[in-house]
């Protein structure tokens, strides 16, 4: 970890980073944001803690707690809902058994997150399977490529 | 991407749609037969294959263009595996495959659009900087730099009559003059592709199509205002964007019209990329900037309006994709030819995205003014599914509805405005019978509270009820008054809200209200949804003389609601029933009722 | 300066004074929540709205600079109608638990629903709600009383410099929260305290100690440090129950974690009020007079046997300058030595 963490520093001071930019490096790196290298930053930087915190829990791109191994993206954005990404979802969830209120699946192979348009909306519903784009997508096709990683 | 006389070219549509399709196989395809195939050798031509951006029509993605002697073949929905039999019968025989080839309707979804910005979008490779230029490209700061002054570049731009395309539509012309004037030092430019309309993707093809005319752009605006250093502040979900914007600015950093010297003018403009990290109010210019500073995106009060204290407290341009992008073409081509397009007041073309129940969803560039029914029903196809239109919502979170009887207002910045819309950034929903508006402005306003920065208490709290009185109408919990507590709570949380994000959050609510009064009607005191969407609302039931007793909604039912003997009717048992629908999409004999 | 008129009357104002101020230096009242003279502007409780003539929509009267000729309505019914509805919005995200609150007759959002005669909302639905007490010895934070108006966090960084807290989340969700929502754990100066206009923030030491009608205040000088903050007394049933400090004062209100938070040692039965003498091993009882003699009389014999240099001094940074003055003169021309110092000097 602390390899990492001095990389990114590094990365930090070299392209006139700010606290984002930074955090996007954390959580690129590990898939969320550990309080440690948080606190760790703070303390190089001299920058509050709560500075992070505050933008940590801002913006929607990071996240305190680890993600699953699968990042299932699903968009809701208004041509995708009209197009029924709702149903996508709920029966996304229902497949992975992953509780309401949560993202996650216990078993932390899969996370599933929604996003507001990602600009692929004439080939809407859109789901983006660990990066990949797949449009018109319809409740069994998204089974059939979920299972495939399952 | 020079083309040499009897070339032959291929063009695959490598736009976020093109790749979504299997684009990139479809390119591998391609460069594989030419190898194998020893194409070159038996045409005895160049044959090269060439990745392009977005034409606006992903829909019938991958989209590939075969160019044999100058003769342009369009095909759709090309799979790897359709290749080979492109390479032999097409390219080696000369024959194109006919049942491949795009209908009439590809060609009557480019016909009635004028293209300026996009002009040049799916027709050059967006990672070779000389594709570009082979089309004109960077001709245009050229000619600034050497020719013009910056006070004539505005004046140009002001003649032009070019709006900002990101929503509000201030004159582009006028904000630069202010910048100009602005006192203090250094100043900056800055490039708002932060696209947060959820259904909307004008900006994401510009940059992924075209992004050295949205660099050109913006090297000649900070021209005219005096910037030495500029920002393109874009959103981390459009990676394929970010990663080709990069390419563009590396290429132009080494053929010099960005960076120190440019062109050995004297003038120095550099651009960095700023990475959004998903919030919609990060699209709000001051939001914008703190965001850039590193901070929380949370919008603070005008005046001091960016252009006079913005970036680090010095003068700043914020600026549009899509209005940056119209620049150069604005520059090579002359004011008066800009301003032939549109109307009086609304001068140029403007990019849509046009999706939902449209029968060809996609890209589109229009000049304005031109009436919603033409972009529905010559551009779009019509509806889908044959089924009526009920309503086209523009300006997306922000705007509000267009109905059906009003489907041949001109659509410029005006007369939506009149008619309780806006133009906004573009984006235009389609929307027909099935489509429930009371759900719709639920849609929204569910979109624009999760997206309240929670600064100031109209939005922060204002939204959340009436998020909440909008839920329990469709819930079928509406109480008589909820109609007009909706509406005053609209308006006040439009005129006490900070920015521009609570102060449209409600334009969704109040035009529904204002076209649609009587669904919300229904909703709260027929407890009915007459679209049928509002699950709440909704009972399923078997008509006994349909029913074959086929079994397959009983199958299908995640509840268990669905009784009765094979080949008897069925019955639905509504207590148990969650409403999901599953019975009635997969009855084949439409026995099963919704209402 | 920039002439202005405000609600009909002409006045002559700084400029880039906001008309917050110029209202405020005229005697016109405008209803806030989210300002302090002391902090930046921050335009987020939307309740100082005023209308401009010319202007399509009412802009918040904290944030905007005057300009010459400017016609400023402070209230009509529209802008009391927006500001009604801002109360109520706040009331129905808000425990509502005057009865028991410690705030109570000294709360702004209270003064706001009193004067609004709010007694139905037209507004209700889902309310903030956070189980967790915040464990730290000083400060209670109950954030379900919190209004969002950002002055403890812009205290605590503009003026404390410390930004022990931050908003964290956003929109409904936002909260005003240590990092990782652990215990708060910094200064704790209070200057938070002292702004929050609700309950949200009080001081643990005060909790359950008496109501406003109760307090007589009671100006003093704060007596741990030579700064001499004003302070104000506050006074239940003869206790100190509060410390609080006008932000008139020469210390412009501000306190440290001492003055404001360390005025327990006063009802203390361990405080010390006679000189004591130590005698056959025992702390004993003595006049001033007895002790002042024994002083004089110890330092006497010491400087005859081993020296002026034997004798040092050390004072403290609690007395007055002109205090510590006296005392280095007394050491140097009275007992004769240089040895003299002060807790402070390091
Ligand atoms: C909540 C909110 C979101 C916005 N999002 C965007 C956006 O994503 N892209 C954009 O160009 N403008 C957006 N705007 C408008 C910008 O604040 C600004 O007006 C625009 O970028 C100015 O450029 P233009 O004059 O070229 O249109 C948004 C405004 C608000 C209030
Ligand atoms: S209107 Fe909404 S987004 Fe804008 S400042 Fe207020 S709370 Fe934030
Ligand atoms: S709507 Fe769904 S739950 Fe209800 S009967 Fe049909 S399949 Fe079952
Ligand atoms: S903070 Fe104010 S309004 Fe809220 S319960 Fe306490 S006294 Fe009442
Ligand atoms: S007590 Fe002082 S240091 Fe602690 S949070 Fe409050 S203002 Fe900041
Ligand atoms: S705790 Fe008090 S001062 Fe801080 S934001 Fe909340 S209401 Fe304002
Ligand atoms: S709405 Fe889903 S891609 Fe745009
Ligand atoms: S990517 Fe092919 S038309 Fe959009
Ligand atoms: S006092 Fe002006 S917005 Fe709060």
């Amino acid at each position: 970890m602390q390899e990492t963490l001095e990389k990114i520093l590094q990365t930090y001071h070299e392209s006139e980073g700010n606290v984002i930019s930074l955090l996007q490096e954390i959580e690129e790196s590990f898939g969320y944001l550990p309080e440690d290298a948080i606190n760790w930053f703070s303390e190089q930087l001299d920058i509050p803690p709560s500075r992070f915190y505050g933008i940590a829990t801002f913006y929607a791109q990071f996240h305190l707690k680890p993600r699953g191994e699968n990042i299932i993206t699903a968009c809701c954005g208004t041509a995708c809902h009209v197009k029924g990404a709702e149903k996508l979802i709920n029966s996304l969830m229902r497949e992975l058994q992953i509780p309401s209120g949560e993202d996650t699946s216990e078993d932390r192979k899969f996370t599933v997150e929604k996003v507001n348009c990602v600009g692929a909306c004439s080939i809407a519903p859109v789901v983006i399977i660990n990066k990949e784009v797949h449009g018109k997508m319809t409740a069994d096709r998204l089974m059939k490529e979920i299972r495939k990683i399952k | 991407m020079a083309m040499q006389e009897g070339s032959i070219v291929v063009k695959v549509c490598m736009g976020t749609g093109g790749i979504a399709a299997g684009g990139a196989a479809v390119v591998s395809a391609f460069r594989e037969e030419f190898e194998s195939a020893g194409v070159r050798a038996s045409v005895e031509k160049n044959c090269s294959v060439h990745n392009v951006g977005c034409r606006g029509f992903c829909a019938r993605d991958v989209l590939v263009d075969v160019i044999v002697g100058g003769e342009k073949t369009t095909y759709e929905y090309i799979k790897s595996d359709m290749v080979p039999r492109i390479v032999e019968e097409h390219i080696l025989q000369g024959r194109p495959i006919e049942e491949w080839v795009v209908k009439e309707d590809y060609h009557t979804f480019h016909e009635k659009q004028v293209k300026v910005v996009l002009s040049d979008c799916g027709e050059v490779d967006p990672e070779d900087i000389e594709s570009y230029v082979g089309r004109g490209g960077y001709s245009a700061l050229e000619k600034v730099l050497a020719t013009m002054t910056p006070e004539e570049t505005i004046g140009l731009i002001k003649d032009s009559g070019l709006r900002g395309r990101g929503g509000a539509g201030f004159p582009a012309g006028l904000k630069w003059e202010f910048a100009r004037k602005a006192a203090g030092e250094p100043k900056y430019l800055i490039c708002n592709a932060d696209e947060g309309d959820p259904g909307a993707f004008m900006d994401r093809s510009i940059i992924e199509g075209n992004p050295h005319s949205v660099i050109e752009g913006m090297v000649i605006g900070a021209y005219a205002i005096g910037a030495r250093k500029g920002y393109v502040y874009i959103r981390a979900e459009y990676p394929l964007a970010v990663e080709r914007l990069q390419i563009a600015l590396d290429q132009a950093r080494r053929r010099r019209v960005l960076g120190d010297d440019i062109g050995g003018r004297g003038f120095d403009f550099d651009i960095r990329i700023k990475l959004g990290a998903g919030a919609f109010v990060c699209g709000e210019e001051t939001a914008l900037i703190a965001s850039i500073e590193g901070n929380r995106g949370m919008p603070r009060a005008k005046p001091p309006f960016p252009a006079q204290k913005g970036l680090w407290g010095k003068p700043t341009v914020i600026n549009n994709v899509e209005t940056l992008a119209n620049v150069p073409y604005i520059v090579r081509n002359g004011a008066g030819w800009f301003a032939q397009f549109g109307t009086e007041k609304s001068k140029g073309t403007k990019v849509f995205a046009l999706t939902g129940k449209v029968k060809n969803s996609g890209l589109i560039e229009v000049p304005l003014g031109i009436s919603l029914r033409e972009i529905i029903y010559d551009i779009g196809g019509g509806i889908e599914g044959g089924r009526r239109l009920k309503a086209v919502q523009t300006g997306g979170p922000s705007g509000g509805c267009i109905t059906n009887e009003m489907i041949d207002i001109a659509v410029d910045y005006e007369s939506l405005a009149k008619a309780g819309s806006i133009v906004g950034s573009g984006g235009m929903v389609v929307m027909d019978e099935t489509d429930c508006m009371v759900n719709i402005a639920k849609y929204f306003l569910e979109f624009t509270q999760a997206e309240s920065c929670g600064k100031c208490v109209p939005c922060r709290i204002g939204t959340k009820r009436l998020l909440e009185i909008l839920q329990r109408i469709t819930d079928g919990r509406g109480r008589p008054g909820d109609v007009e507590l909706l509406e005053k709570l609209s308006n006040d949380v439009r005129s006490a809200s900070l920015c521009g994000l609570g102060q449209t959050a409600p334009n969704p609510v109040l035009s529904t209200l204002r076209y649609f009064r009587n669904e919300y009607e229904a909703h709260i005191h027929e407890k009915r949804c007459p679209a049928g969407v509002c699950k709440n609302l909704l009972t399923y039931s078997i008509l006994e003389e349909f029913c074959k007793g086929c079994t397959m909604c009983a199958r299908v039912c995640p509840a268990g609601a669905i009784v009765g003997e094979k080949k008897k009717p069925h019955k639905i048992i509504e207590e148990i029933c969650v409403k999901c629908g599953a019975c009635f999409e997969i009855c084949k004999f439409k026995a099963v009722k919704k209402g | 300066m920039v002439s202005i008129t405000i609600d009909g009357r002409r006045v002559k104002v700084r400029e880039g004074a906001t008309i917050l101020q110029a209202s405020r230096e005229n005697d016109i009242y405008i209803p806030t929540l989210c300002d302090d003279p002391r902090l930046e502007p921050y335009g987020g409780c939307r309740l100082c709205l005023v209308q401009i003539k010319g202007m399509a929509r009412p802009v918040t009267a904290c944030t905007t600079p005057v300009s010459e000729g400017m016609i400023v309505e402070t209230t009509n019914d529209e802008i009391e109608d927006l500001r009604r509805t801002i109360v109520e919005l706040l009331l129905s995200d808000h425990p509502n638990d005057c009865m028991v609150c410690e705030k109570a007759g000294d709360c702004t959002l209270q003064e706001l629903a009193y004067f609004y005669n709010i007694r139905k909302n037209r507004f209700y639905g889902e309310r903030r709600q956070y189980a967790e007490r915040d464990g730290n010895p000083f400060i209670e934070r109950d954030m379900e009383k919190c209004i969002l108006c950002g002055k403890c966090v812009r205290v605590c960084s503009e003026v404390q410099g410390v930004s022990a807290i931050e908003i964290a989340y956003r929109g409904f969700s936002a909260k005003v929260c240590p990092p990782f929502e652990k215990d708060l754990d910094c200064e704790f100066c209070g200057q938070c305290v002292s702004v929050c206009p609700t309950g949200a923030l009080m001081g643990k030491l005060s909790m359950g100690k008496g109501r406003q009608k109760d307090i007589e205040k009671v100006e003093s000088v704060c007596p741990y440090c030579g700064c001499g903050c004003n302070i104000t007394l506050h006074v239940a049933r003869n206790e100190v129950i509060r410390v609080s400090s006008r932000p008139d004062s020469l210390n412009e209100g501000w306190l440290c974690v001492k003055g404001r938070f360390g005025f327990k040692f006063n009802s203390s039965p361990d405080r010390l009020k006679h000189p004591l003498i130590k005698r056959n091993g025992r702390f004993e009882e003595a006049s001033w007079d007895e002790a002042l003699d024994y002083v004089a009389q110890r330092l006497g014999e010491i400087k005859d046997r081993y020296g002026a240099d034997a004798i040092a001094g050390l004072s403290s940074a609690r007395c007055t300058n002109e205090e510590n003055y006296l005392f280095q003169k007394f050491m140097r021309a009275a007992v004769g030595t240089n040895n003299v110092d002060h807790c402070a000097r390091y």
